[in-house]
């Protein structure tokens, strides 16, 4: 079935640009991108768009789509209705390059800042011996394709450009619990998160989770876990006297 | 179009949408309902403190249980236990008042609805929120919120005390075991959903073995924690369920301490 939608499309080069009006044919089981990929063909050559794998599991499409971010990839043409505008725009919290493609970089400095994976000085590699159970948590946050969605959604600083410097965003917050939760990683991480990254600015407004393509329970499984963690270091005076009474250490424990 | 290059002011900028949203859908309805409900919990909450019907053999109100003071009728104290005596002339509600406020106030879930409904911060996800400046839960006030696991631990005790007062809602209003009314199955159904929002609870979830790294060390705690994981994943549900069936069970025992319904006896 082929129809003809009406689409907005955001143009420009850097942050200036406008709002440029299409009616563009769309078929059967198309998904946005297909559309976005038949204005460059047709209508607008020079139209900019990030993509690669087209199957959800590269990250690089990300958009706003009617105002929510989404891969353009995985945005069906069939949950619109025929006669709706359809407003495709590029990821507010990065400055644009142009057209649809963005500006990534805050999120590579963010993950230079990270301490890699650090297994204990004894430990050789080839000697790690893990059960599945204790790598489970770890393993589900390895599933993210870092389409920066999450940290795009999260208003910290989404609407708080100056909140940048001292916040690393979900998706690094859930790095720092990913390695943090790891049984043969040693590095203490806690202080960093709240320190360094600013798990303190996440108010748990579960936008990261909403967002994420690939269903990672980012508020709940990585956040909050972490924000516990947090807590046990910081805040809660019983944990630190049965660390000093029991010399059990806080950092890593059990 | 002119052409710009990476060190351009212009390629440092955001996408310059005037707009708070480009969203088309009815962001605003969830936002609105929690707002809605949050507050009549809220305004229920004050009146039902401030009432003095809270009483009637064998029931008591969950808002105001347990009963502390000398000023509560002897069968509505808490195993006979009044530690707080004449002098004490406020509602006995408001001795407890902290524990399941304080516990729901720093919920994780509940953090995130009103700080969407109440604050705005944000109210939907990629909508803009009005606020100049955010600080979250870096500094005083909100980096209170860090406490709540020791709301946590009483409303563990809060969870204890509403399941004795289902089990002694099993009497007659002349106190004889073996018999049951619409408000023993009230109170029965408020107390098991508090029971299970308490150990839904993240911080319930962190205790049990949430803190290990290993956890294939204790597999006790492990079993735990995957329980109370099963739990958490329907946290928000339980919030909502467990919040309206503590407003309808405490409603229910005062409309009958009042005279306003009868109680419907089964047996």
């Amino acid at each position: 079935m082929t129809y003809k939608a009406k689409f907005r499309v955001w143009r420009g080069e850097g942050g200036e640009g406008r709002l440029e009006d299409f009616t563009v044919e769309v078929n059967e089981g198309e998904v946005v991108l297909d559309i976005i990929h038949r204005l460059q063909a047709t209508q607008a050559p020079d139209l900019a768009v990030r993509w690669n794998c087209k199957a959800g599991k590269c990250g690089s499409c990300s958009v706003e789509i009617n105002g929510k971010p989404r891969l353009g990839c995985m945005t069906r043409m069939s949950t619109f209705a025929e006669d709706e505008v359809i407003t495709v725009t590029p990821m507010r919290t990065f400055p644009v390059i142009k057209d649809l493609v963005t500006d990534v970089s805050f999120n590579y400095e963010k993950a230079l800042q990270i301490p890699s994976f650090t297994p204990p000085k004894d430990v050789k590699p080839g000697e790690y011996r893990m059960k599945q159970i204790d790598v489970e948590r770890s393993q589900e946050f390895r599933k993210c394709i870092e389409c920066f969605m999450c940290n795009n959604v999260c208003h910290v600083i989404r609407d708080h450009d100056e909140n940048k410097p001292k916040f690393a965003g979900p998706r690094f917050l859930m790095r720092i619990a990913e390695l943090d939760m790891h049984p043969y990683d040693v590095a203490d991480r806690k202080d960093l998160a709240q320190e360094e990254h600013g798990l303190g600015y996440c108010n748990i407004t579960k936008c990261c989770t909403e967002v994420c393509p690939e269903h990672i329970k980012i508020t709940d499984n990585a956040l909050i876990p972490m924000k516990e963690r947090v807590v046990d270091r910081k805040y809660d005076p019983l944990v630190w006297l049965g660390s000093k009474i029991f010399k059990r250490s806080s950092s890593k424990t059990g | 179009m002119s052409q710009t290059t990476t060190d351009s002011p212009v390629r440092r900028q955001r996408a310059q949408l005037k707009v708070r949203t480009l969203r088309t859908d009815r962001w605003w309805l969830a936002p609105a309902l929690t707002f809605v409900a949050l507050a009549s919990f809220i305004v229920y909450g004050f009146w039902a403190i401030f009432d003095s019907s809270y009483f009637v053999e064998p029931y008591v109100a969950p808002f105001s249980s347990p009963c502390l003071a000398t000023s509560c009728p002897e069968g509505a104290r808490f195993l006979g236990f009044a530690p707080f005596g004449d002098w004490f002339t406020l509602p006995p509600g408001i001795l407890i008042l902290g524990l399941p406020a304080g516990f729901r106030l720093t919920c994780y879930y509940y953090r995130k609805s009103y700080y969407r409904s109440f604050w705005l911060s944000p109210p939907a996800c990629a909508v803009s929120e009005p606020h100049k400046k955010y600080s979250g839960e870096t500094r005083f006030p909100l980096i209170i919120q860090n406490i709540h696991r020791y709301f946590f631990y009483g409303a563990i005790v809060i969870g204890a005390v509403l399941s004795y007062d289902a089990v002694i809602a099993f009497r007659n209003h002349e106190g004889e075991w073996g018999h049951m009314g619409l408000g023993t199955l009230i109170l029965v159904v408020n107390a098991v959903l508090i029971v299970l929002y308490t150990l839904s609870c993240h911080s319930c979830r962190h205790i049990t073995a949430g803190r290990l790294n290993h956890f294939s060390r204790h597999p006790l705690r492990y079993k735990a924690w995957t329980w109370v994981s099963k739990l958490n994943a329907k946290h928000q549900q339980l919030a909502w369920v467990s919040m309206f069936s503590v407003m309808i069970a405490d409603l229910y025992v005062r409309l009958v301490a009042k005279g306003v319904i009868t109680d419907l006896q089964f047996f």
